[in-house]
């Protein structure tokens, strides 16, 4: 331990790395320590991973800040305070994510084989069986309300950006805000009072899913381009302008391109939103055990509502229907996760290139 | 093919504020003008309303009238897309669209309005414009690569190659140099130079030297304070200007008393 102190003619004296390092074991060991008493004298129930890694983090933060101020001083000390606590609550935040995703993980596996894959519920009452028609029909049931939504969020969102000015615009702006709040629920029946107006009552179809669902997306959408296309200078569309271009090709060939990848982004984002929605979907797309392809007639099964209903009306085999239940949930978090990464490469190929 | 430009009585506002009050000139073809003054005092906006630029920002307007060969501007049945097509632009800081290789930059005012072009004739073009703008032998070699890539220098050249692109008879610069080191300045007011040959160029500057180095005639604007619109104080031949100039007030910018 000679690295403890380091004089520098120039620089103050400071903490090595490996200290640091030191540091972080000894706090790692105290807390894990902790927990492993408390779980073997039975005052825990198991041994608590999460708590003993956040209270390994809580102990270094403060560890290190008291080693710091002994042998740095105050400034360096408040440095690796702030810097401690910003790392801690980036940990707080990430800890969740990565056990409800390890938890997916354990108990979808049982189930993620090939008949998951290749069945629907049709017949089914014990073990077997799969979510096939439900992966088909959320896919289905999200593609149709991107279609609809994201036309019509990109234009808005261009004439809020490019045209609007004044009342209209404010008056649209307000609406994509209240819009933003709508619980899901309430898309949902407000879809299916719309279609039993035109359709007659007790209409259940896909393309009621899917209008439910624009309803929440739309909001997204606009904002998000919105956002994106307020970022491209307006030096650009000055350049645009004074080659002699007019303002709608200035917009279609050069504010559209400089945003592009923004924008996907932005899409993406919102269908991460909305391929998770159970409530609207149950109400206006109801539940089917058998395949149905067809977006313009009957129920349809969507992921969703099928880990829901797996889980609500567990049949004869209750763990065939709970395993089936997390796998369709874990299929979701794949499908999402899926859609991210195409996104991402999506918008990195399409970004404007050597931008400084 | 370039052509003369006569501003008269014109007043330049941005919603209710008077930015510019009262202009008259006349600029001859294939001459460099200069327009000096200090900040503020309205210079990029009275050279906007030269290409009907300024109506882009909103509330902006203009009263009076610009004559090109003639025919004025602002009148009603005047595109002014089309005027922006005869009457080109580059901005004070390079602004090469980032979406864009280097020929693509150079080619946009001609792609962008859909008109087709074969191969060859974009190539040709391409060349042309970048030899016009003395780029073509620091970026032949990479004609693809995204225009944002280069130097800042270079963008503005670029710029510039842009702008003749699309073969206009005015050429308007707003302050083209003003981010640039002194070798890229100089290839700038080379270039200035030789265009002159064929188009008629309005420069703004706020480098003396400049203004005396590349124009023939000088255009000094001046504001009696802020708020007040600015004024043309005095237009005469840039000698005239700078060795024995008719305003007091000329005099004094000009030898760093104010401004
Ligand atoms: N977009 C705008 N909206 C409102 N007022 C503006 C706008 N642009 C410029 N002005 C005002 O118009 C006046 C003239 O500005 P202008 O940019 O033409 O000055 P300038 O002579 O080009 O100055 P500089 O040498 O600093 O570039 C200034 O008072 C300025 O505040
Ligand atoms: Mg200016």
């Amino acid at each position: 331990m000679t690295a403890l102190v380091v004089p520098a003619p120039t620089s103050a004296r400071h903490l090595s790395k490996a200290v640091m390092w030191i540091t972080a074991g000894v706090s790692a060991l105290v807390a894990f320590g902790i927990f492993a008493v408390l779980s073997a004298a039975g005052i825990s129930e198991g041994f608590n991973i999460v708590a003993a890694v956040f209270v390994s983090a809580i102990l270094f933060v403060l560890l290190s800040y008291v080693l710091s101020r002994i042998v740095e001083g105050r400034r360096k000390a408040s440095d690796r305070l702030a810097t401690g606590l910003v790392t801690t609550a980036f940990i707080v935040a990430l800890l969740p994510l990565v056990s409800l995703v390890s938890t997916a993980f354990v108990n979808g596996l049982p189930r993620l084989d090939p008949l998951f894959f290749s069945s629907s519920m049709r017949n089914v009452v014990g073990q077997g069986g799969g979510g096939l028609h439900a992966i088909i029909g959320t896919l289905e049931i999200t593609l149709a309300a991107t279609v609809i939504s994201v036309p019509i969020g990109i234009m808005t969102a261009i004439y809020l950006v490019e045209y609007g000015t004044g009342r209209l615009a404010r008056a649209i702006t307000f609406f994509v805000d209240v819009m933003t709040g709508i619980p899901s629920i309430v898309a949902g029946l407000f879809a299916f009072a719309l279609f039993a107006i035109v359709l007659g009552p007790g209409i259940r179809f896909g393309i009621g899913g899917a209008v439910a669902l624009s309803i929440l997306m739309i909001p997204v959408v606009v904002r998000s381009t919105e956002e994106m296309l307020k970022l491209v200078p307006n030096e650009l569309r000055e350049a645009s302008y004074a080659l002699g271009v007019p303002k709608w090709l200035t917009i279609v060939k050069i504010v559209i391109p400089t945003a592009i990848g923004g924008i996907i982004t932005g899409v993406m984002l919102s269908i991460s939103r909305i391929i998770g929605e159970t409530a609207p979907l149950l109400i206006i797309v109801g539940m089917s055990t058998s395949m149905n392809y067809n977006l313009f007639s009957d129920r349809m099964a969507t992921l969703p509502v099928f880990v829901y209903t797996q889980y609500a009306s567990q049949g004869s085999d209750a763990q065939a229907y709970i395993d089936r239940a997390w796998t369709g949930a874990l299929v979701l978090i794949f499908i999402v996760m899926a859609l991210n990464l195409i996104a991402r490469l999506v918008s990195k190929l399409l970004a404007p290139k050597g931008l400084r | 093919m370039s052509k003369r430009i006569e501003v008269k009585d014109l007043n330049v506002y941005y919603g209710k504020f008077k930015a510019v009050e009262d202009v008259s000139l006349t600029i001859e073809p294939r001459t460099v003008t200069a327009f000096i003054g200090p900040s503020g005092c309205g210079k990029s906006t009275f050279l906007r309303t030269l290409n009907r630029m300024h109506e882009v920002i909103p509330g902006a307007r203009v009263e009076g009238e610009v004559m090109i060969d003639g025919k004025n501007l602002y009148d009603a049945d005047v595109d002014p897309v089309l005027v922006r097509r005869q009457v080109g632009m580059v901005f004070q800081r390079p602004n090469p669209f980032p979406t864009m290789s280097i020929a693509d930059n150079v080619l946009a005012g001609v792609k962008l309005n859909n008109n087709k072009m074969s191969k060859s004739d974009a190539e040709h073009l391409v060349e042309k414009s970048l030899k016009g703008a003395n780029l073509w032998k620091e970026v032949k070699d990479r004609l693809n690569l995204p225009g944002s890539g280069l130097s800042g220098g270079q963008q503005q050249r670029l710029c510039i190659a842009r702008a003749i692109a699309v073969s206009p008879e005015v050429i308007l610069m707003d302050e083209p140099c003003s981010a640039l080191d002194p070798i890229s300045t100089l290839a700038i007011e080379d270039l200035i130079d030789e265009l002159k040959a064929k188009y008629t160029i309005v420069i703004v500057t706020h480098n003396m030297q400049q203004a005396s180095r590349v124009s023939d005639k000088t255009a000094f604007f001046n504001i009696a304070g802020t708020g007040e619109p600015g004024k043309l104080i005095e237009f005469d031949d840039t000698t005239t200007i700078f060795e024995n100039p008719h305003v007091q007030a000329t005099e004094d910018y000009i030898s760093g008393r104010f401004g």
